[in-house]
């Protein structure tokens, strides 16, 4: 082995150690559990079944899928429409104040995401700081529930993971060169024209790098409906969360575990995709 | 001559300028001053480009070139002056509503679309009817040797190819103008030498008037009709290459283009007084003042250096070779003068060092004919 094969491997070894460890030995368990029957005092009974899959596409259960899916794509796409604009401007400001800007972006991870999120029951409750600001501006019904439904689990996943998607949009806007623009212009094409047929295609990668960030983190979430859906918005994230700690069936938990590293695995593929695909065919 | 030479000097060969200076301007620079925070990139520039001329603007980096190109673009506004295309004012035009087209330094092509669909895109913005877009993109591929590589991203193209392909993008559009910003910088030496006749064929064969930026003084004397040089914002003479190498109007000139011997001193009757070399005869600028300071400017090529006095000079100085440098096809004969800091510059034929045999530490008289001998003020 050269000395340079001899570094690399060196270097790799703690990170891909780590990941091996903790990451794939755990998932190996889950892949492993999901096959398993269900114990009568919870864990698995080593006995192979597909019964566990067949249970996670019962109406009951697909329908949680469904809703998660239909919570976390509302959760993206209203994240990137409102993150690529502001990633637009950030990255066609000015240089210097770039740096300020994305730490102002940054800054909410600065406190913990469960009190970020519990600051949203504060504002959003039915005596709460939006209410009272309702009523100091003349509303004088009553007052609006505006916690655990639907839109406030999007609410609360879009203000989670905004800051995300602006980064990777920012990312991929701040390569292009301002040439781009002003070659499109030169050539007769409207700021419209520029950024439908220039830049939307070149940032793509950016925006399905932040799109599929802050679908697989939504669909997986248990935190914020639990806390902003209030039990009654189940997101499958929940019911994988109930199957290991109060229903004590981890088979199933598994299973369905299992069932949303798939559909991840399959959102990363895509992206990536997209990525080599807007870089052109170079390496082919 | 026209008003653009000013200073017309006495030997200067009798038509130096192409086209006739009645022809009508295509694109007037009015008084163009372009402030930006702390420093003056143009300072009340005029100029008057004539249809189907090639122009270039030459000059060091800072100089403004560049600005004063991206004013005709529309990327700049000028703080105060207008831009003119024939009589109608284009000053505050977008830079999408005008019939002129840039050619970026960059190249700045789109690099998720092929070489087909980098060239169509201006036409597509013109909603030119598919069937003439995809004629004229043949047409143009064609004359820029491109059509084989059409179907390629622009990742998969060399450096020559990228540059066709930039000037292919804005020449298919037919602009009444065509800007380059330093159009052959990025290309190797040979390539660029390849390139430099390619764009006068381009040119000519188009009838597109060219305005091209560059710092190269070689590639501005080879390609350009007339040059604008320009120093720290402000306009220092335009005219034909020759007359720009000839008849120089100030130091900054004669210095930038091409190689020059300066000898300092003071006017006085007929010529300059200059220390350690005496009386030199020349020929006085028309404003200039007995006693003021001055130059005295030779090219050296205009130079020759013999053992003996050399025949036909007016003007005689004698000093010593302290270093030669060989280059093929002449060679550089560097000789101390008596009173001067550097060493004048002599361009001596291989025939000539053939017979003198110029070695270091030998005596050597230099001598010039007044008229190539150009006194400046600055």
């Amino acid at each position: 082995m050269s000395t340079a094969r001899t570094r690399t491997v060196l270097f790799l070894a703690p990170g891909l150690g780590w990941l091996a460890l903790f990451m794939l030995v755990p998932v190996g368990i889950v892949i492993a559990d999901s096959f398993f029957q269900r114990g009568i005092y919870g864990g698995g009974v080593y006995t192979f079944t597909l019964e566990n899959f067949a249970r996670a596409f019962d109406p009951l259960y697909a329908g949680v899928l469904l809703t998660s899916a239909k919570i976390a794509g509302l959760a993206t796409l209203a994240a990137v429409l409102i993150g690529y604009p502001a990633a637009y401007a950030i990255a066609r400001g000015p240089k210097h104040r770039q740096p300020l800007l994305l730490f102002l972006v940054m800054l909410p991870f600065w406190s913990n995401y469960l009190i970020r999120t519990y600051a949203w029951i504060v504002l959003l409750n039915r005596e709460g700081l939006l209410n009272q600001g309702l009523r100091m501006l003349g509303y004088d019904g009553e007052p609006i529930n505006m916690l655990y439904t639907d839109a406030t689990v999007v609410v609360g996943l879009v203000y989670n993971y905004l800051p995300f998607v602006i980064l990777a949009i920012y990312a991929s806007l701040s390569r292009l060169s301002g040439d781009l623009w002003e070659v499109s212009s030169d050539l007769g094409a409207s700021p419209f024209d520029t950024f439908r047929r220039v830049i939307l295609p070149l940032s793509l990668p950016g925006i399905a790098a932040g799109a599929v960030f802050v679908f697989v983190l939504s669909i997986g979430n248990f935190v914020t409906p639990d806390l902003l859906g209030g039990g009654r918005v189940q997101m499958v994230g929940n019911l994988i969360y109930d199957q290991f700690l109060s229903a004590r069936d981890w088979p199933f938990g598994s299973a369905l575990s299992f069932l949303l590293i798939g559909i991840m695995m399959v959102l990363l593929f895509a992206q990536a995709l997209v990525v080599s695909r807007s870089q052109g065919e170079h390496h082919g | 001559m026209t008003a653009d030479s000013a200073g017309a000097m006495p030997a200067a060969p009798p038509s130096l300028e192409k086209a006739p200076a009645e022809a009508a301007p295509l694109l007037t620079v009015e008084g163009v001053t372009k402030l930006f925070p702390g420093i003056t990139a143009l300072d009340s520039v005029d100029l008057a480009i004539r249809a189907n001329e090639f122009f270039a603007l030459l000059g060091p980096s800072g100089c403004g070139k560049t600005t004063l190109l991206r004013i005709l673009a529309g990327f700049e506004a000028p703080s105060t002056g207008r831009v003119l295309l024939e009589e109608r004012e284009i000053t505050h035009l977008s830079p999408n509503r005008r019939p002129l087209n840039m050619m970026f330094q960059s190249y700045a092509l789109f690099p998720h679309m092929s070489v087909r669909q980098n060239i169509a895109y201006g036409l597509e913005m013109d909603r030119v009817p598919s069937a003439e877009r995809r004629r004229r993109v043949d047409e143009i591929l064609a004359t820029t040797h491109l059509t084989d590589a059409a179907d390629r991203r622009p990742d998969r193209l060399s450096g020559g190819q990228r540059q066709r392909v930039a000037l292919a993008r804005a020449l298919v559009k037919r602009p009444r103008v065509l800007l380059l910003d330093e159009p052959l910088a990025a290309l190797d030496k040979k390539l660029r030498g390849q390139m430099q006749m390619e764009l006068k064929r381009l040119q000519h064969d188009t009838a597109i008037t060219f305005v091209v930026v560059t710092h190269d003084q070689e590639e501005a004397l080879v390609m350009a009709d007339r040059i604008a040089v320009l120093d720290r914002g402000r306009l220092q003479q335009v005219g034909p290459p020759a007359l720009l190498y000839e008849a120089p109007v100030n130091r900054f000139v004669a210095d930038f283009i091409g190689q020059m011997n300066f000898f300092d001193g003071t006017l006085v009757p007929g010529g300059l007084q200059v220390p350690g070399l005496g009386h030199l005869a020349g020929t006085w600028p028309l404003d200039a003042k007995p006693g003021q300071k001055a130059t005295l400017a030779v090219r050296p090529e205009r130079l020759v250096a013999e053992p003996d006095e050399p025949a036909g000079c007016t003007n005689l100085v004698s000093g010593e070779v302290v270093e030669i440098a060989y280059h093929g096809q002449d060679i550089s004969v560097h000789v101390r003068l008596p009173g001067q800091d550097r060493p004048a510059l002599v361009r001596a034929s291989a025939s000539v060092h053939d017979r003198v045999r110029y070695r270091p530490g030998m005596a050597v008289t230099c001598g010039w004919q007044t008229a190539h001998g150009r006194i400046l003020i600055d």
